[in-house]
């Protein structure tokens, strides 16, 4: 809980920023810009055994190794369906480079503080420690989703986890 | 400029500097010391000193300061060498390495160590160098005289090179070398260079006047800054051999530190006749000398510049040219070359489905770029290459200091010291060498007379000798002692709960040695013994990848042989096919591959297979079921079964298909991933995809824990259907 309520008074604190809006399935979510690092197809990507099936395996990122994860499946999702709309997020986070598979990639929105609405404490599906608010923009309704802390989580074991 | 920019690449060089005063301290031979050694010697401290000055390193320029001095006399003939001096300077190397890491880690040094190893100097100088007054009174007066000055002033916190100086200046008639101008000429400096030369004086005082051009240009400089912090800046920019300075007479009184300006003669002297100086300057340093050292004999003055002009010939010779480049970079080239390579082929794919009559150019321009690109790729690993002396040197000063304490007495001998290894595995064998050699030292070479009591000469020989070996590196540390004491390890293990029998073979004996606790030393020395080593450096050498194993024979020694990879940027990987997925082997790991019949396979309780080869039963792994990999082919008899060896066990992986063998660029997971069982690293294949690099001791790891985890309900059933199937 205090975790969300730092990340949201972070967000506050920045007066306005930049996210990325990425479909998946009907909902729409976003993520800050700076962690953006570039936006490609979804292809080429090597299995690994024994991983999580949201962990689609790796790719090769101009001769880097690169794992990509499906947040569709991660969040459940319905209908997952690779095809030439689908796309690759690659986001830079804690210094690793991971590309997050999502529908579809709409736009680049400013988003200032007091269009971010603190995340209600929700679904088990995604808790809200990886989200840095709802922004509410007209009629649509962004989720921010805190791509460092979720990427990082134990939850989706992209990382070595430190013995604590 | 930021003077603090520079500070890695001295400490850089300082550290070589070091390497190389080691070096030839045990080089020395004392009954006749080469005066090019002690030259080399001096130098190295002079310019570590230098380098300290200028960064304000005060208690590493001290120290550097006081050894010089020694040295100098020693190079002078002035102090004779013995054994316990060279230990002396070789603490005193060691005292500056340690100095140099607290520097490094941005800590003052420890002032204990500091004030006992200048207690140290300061007592040598008076007692050798004392003694010396006696027999040539008028010689010798002036450095005894300095160094006992130099040991009052040190002793009363005040620099030393002050004191020292100021006592010569007084002796010497330079006065006019104390006027603080100096003039630095500059040889065969590109314009570039030159400009940023002159900035850099600029810095350092005032440009007075400048002329000349690329060839021969001159600056007149009034500095605060000696000649030695001068020279220690330039030498970042261009060669010692192209720098001449020299103090010269101001045209005003200009109060200076006298500090700064005694230290011109002493070196100017060797410097100029050195560097291949115009006639003018080479005459105009003895003469400089000459005053300076009026009181003094003359014979040393003679022969000093002959000798120091000849070393330092043979180092420019002798010297590679060299750039430091951080090892970044160096990768970052490799995964470019990497990535040119993986496009080169993808092209080739694309180029041989054309016509080759229709596309002539096209077709050898291609070839073309193929074999540039591979010549391109082998040239940019061999820059990570640096040679086994880099490990290899640092064993002499072991085995001296090791054989004093043991009281044996044993040689040292190296062969295939230009053997190229990767840089990061040079590295990281340093240490499982290091033990080795101790060991061998140790508990391997008897004491000379139980040596001679059983007929081998008194002196031991330990021999590191490095080769290539196919992809591989070989590197063996032998021993001429008494040889592995089989049942003292028998034993020894039976009674750390190991269990042995006594129709083990020999090798699987000398491979207990490597168990955990592992000790036959009947006492712990202070040098090996206490069981903790053999263990960790198997471990150490199989995480680079490579393997160690003993030979012994009774009476006649041991040897120790450690196979590495040449590099762990490259493999050379067999690329084999299971259901839609490519995976490769470590080739090195591959012992053969065949078809296995039906009559070849037996089942064995729980899910156990086995496969029969020639006479060996070696267990049977489906690649697919530890990877659960869908679309894999089932029947075993239509599989192929590699057989793998790995941390000595052999079993055999059943795959669909072999693809081909290949060179991969190793390319880690856990930079942006995780580790992943089973795999221990990716690469790229030449259609852009990511290939897995599977790790075939962790494997047989996996299929071990699978097979005793899920117990025999679900198994058994699986086991009828396969039996069934």
């Amino acid at each position: 809980m205090s975790d969300m309520t730092q990340a949201a008074e972070a967000a506050i604190d920045t007066q306005s920023q930049e996210y990325l809006v990425f479909s998946l399935g009907s909902e729409e979510y976003a993520v800050d810009i700076l962690k953006v690092q570039e936006i490609r197809g979804y292809e080429n990507v090597t299995r690994i055994a024994n991983a999580p099936d949201f962990i689609k395996g790796v790719t090769n990122l101009r001769g880097v190794i690169v794992p990509i994860v499906d947040l569709r499946i991660k969040f459940h999702l319905d209908k997952i369906e690779y095809e030439g709309q689908t796309v690759v997020i690659v986001v830079n986070v804690a210094d690793r480079i991971v590309g997050i598979v999502v529908d579809g990639v709409s736009d680049v929105m400013t988003l200032t503080s007091d269009q971010i609405k603190p995340a209600p404490e929700f679904g088990e599906t995604l808790s809200a420690d990886y989200l840095s608010g709802l922004g509410s923009l007209e009629d649509r309704m962004l989720v921010i989703v805190d791509i460092e802390k979720l990427l990082t989580s134990e939850e989706m074991a992209l990382v070595e986890q430190q013995a604590q | 400029m930021d003077i603090t920019e520079f500070y890695e690449t001295f400490f850089e060089e300082a550290e070589e500097l070091l390497g190389d005063m080691e070096r030839h301290l045990l080089e020395l031979d004392l009954d006749e010391p080469d005066p090019e050694q002690l030259n080399a010697i001096f130098r190295a401290a002079h310019s570590i000193k230098g380098g300290a000055g200028t960064f304000g390193f005060s208690v590493l320029q001290e120290t550097t300061h006081m050894l010089e001095n020694l040295l100098d006399y020693a190079r002078q003939g002035e102090l004779i060498l013995r054994t316990d001096i060279v230990d002396l300077f070789l603490e005193t190397k060691d005292m500056l390495h340690d100095q140099l890491d607290a520097y490094r880690n941005g800590a003052e040094p420890d002032p204990e160590a500091y004030a006992r190893i200048c207690q140290t100097l300061k007592k040598l100088a008076l007692e050798e160098l004392g003694h010396g007054v006696g027999s040539e009174p008028e010689a010798d007066i002036a450095p005894s005289e300095q160094v006992a000055d130099e040991a009052e002033n040190s002793g009363a916190g005040s620099t030393v090179g002050e004191g020292a100086s100021e006592h010569q200046a007084q002796e010497s008639q330079a006065a006019d070398a104390d006027s603080g101008w100096l003039r630095v000429v500059l040889l065969n400096v590109s314009d570039k260079d030159l400009e940023l030369l002159v900035e850099e004086l600029g810095n350092l005082g005032t440009v007075k006047e400048q002329h000349g051009d690329a060839k021969r240009y001159e600056v007149v400089l009034e500095s605060a800054s000696s000649r030695d912090d001068i020279e220690a800046v330039m030498c970042f920019i261009v060669e010692p051999e192209q720098l001449d300075i020299a103090a010269i007479a101001a045209p005003t009184e200009t109060t200076q530190e006298v500090a700064e300006a005694v230290s011109v003669p002493t070196v100017s002297q060797g410097d100029a006749s050195a560097s291949e100086a115009p006639p003018a300057e080479q005459a105009k340093a003895p003469a400089e000398k000459a005053p300076a050292q009026a009181a003094t004999d003359d014979k040393p003055v003679n022969t000093t510049p002959g000798n120091k002009g000849g070393g330092a010939k043979k180092k420019a010779g002798g010297e590679s040219a060299t750039i430091r480049v951080p090892v970044e970079k160096v990768d970052q080239i490799i995964n470019l070359v990497g990535e040119l390579i993986i496009t080169q082929s993808m092209l080739d794919q694309t180029a041989s489905e054309l016509d080759v009559a229709a596309h002539g150019p096209l077709v050898n321009g291609m070839n073309l770029l193929q074999r540039n690109a591979r010549d391109l790729q082998e040239s940019v690993m061999s820059i990570r290459m640096v040679p086994m002396d880099y490990v290899f040197s640092r064993f002499p000063r072991l085995v001296r200091d090791l054989t004093g304490k043991l009281g044996k007495d044993i040689e040292l001998v190296t062969e295939g010291k230009s053997t190229e290894l990767d840089k990061s595995l040079t590295e990281r064998i340093i240490d499982p060498l290091t033990h080795l050699v101790r060991n061998s030292l140790d508990h391997g070479i008897e004491m000379p007379d139980a040596r001679e009591a059983a007929g081998k000469p008194r002196t031991g020989t330990l021999t590191l000798s490095a080769q290539h070996q196919g992809g591989n590196i070989l590197i063996e540390v032998k021993d001429d002692g008494g040889g592995l004491n089989r049942d003292k390890i028998l034993a020894k293990a039976a009674h750390n709960g190991l269990t042995v029998s006594d129709s083990m073979s020999d090798d699987e004996v000398w491979q207990l040695i490597f168990a955990a606790g592992f000790s036959t030393a009947d006492q712990v020395s202070d040098v090996s013994g206490r069981g903790v080593g053999m263990d960790v450096v198997k471990r150490n050498i199989q995480a680079m990848g490579g393997h160690v194993e003993i030979q012994s024979w009774p009476g006649k020694g041991t040897t120790t042989r450690v196979v590495l990879p040449l590099t762990l940027a490259i493999l050379d990987g067999m690329s084999i096919k299971s259901g839609p997925e490519i995976f490769i082997l470590p080739l090195s790991a591959v012992l053969e591959s065949l078809q296995p019949s039906n009559d070849d396979i037996y089942s064995m309780a729980g899910n156990d297979k086995l496969l029969k080869v020639r006479d060996e039963y070696l267990p049977l792994i489906a690649l697919h079921d530890i990877l659960h990999i869908d679309g894999s082919e089932q029947d075993p008899t239509q599989c192929i079964a590699v057989i793998l060896q790995a941390e000595g066990r052999r079993y055999a992986l059943l795959v669909d298909d072999l693809v081909g063998q290949q060179q991969v660029v190793v390319k880690n997971l856990e930079t942006n991933y995780r580790k992943v069982p089973a795999i221990s690293a990716a690469t790229i294949l030449g259609d852009g995809s990511v290939a897995l690099i599977l790790d075939v001791a962790d494997v047989n790891r996996l299929h071990r824990q699978r097979a005793n985890s899920p117990k025999h309900a679900e198994l058994t059933a699986s086991r009828q259907e396969d039996v069934v199937s």
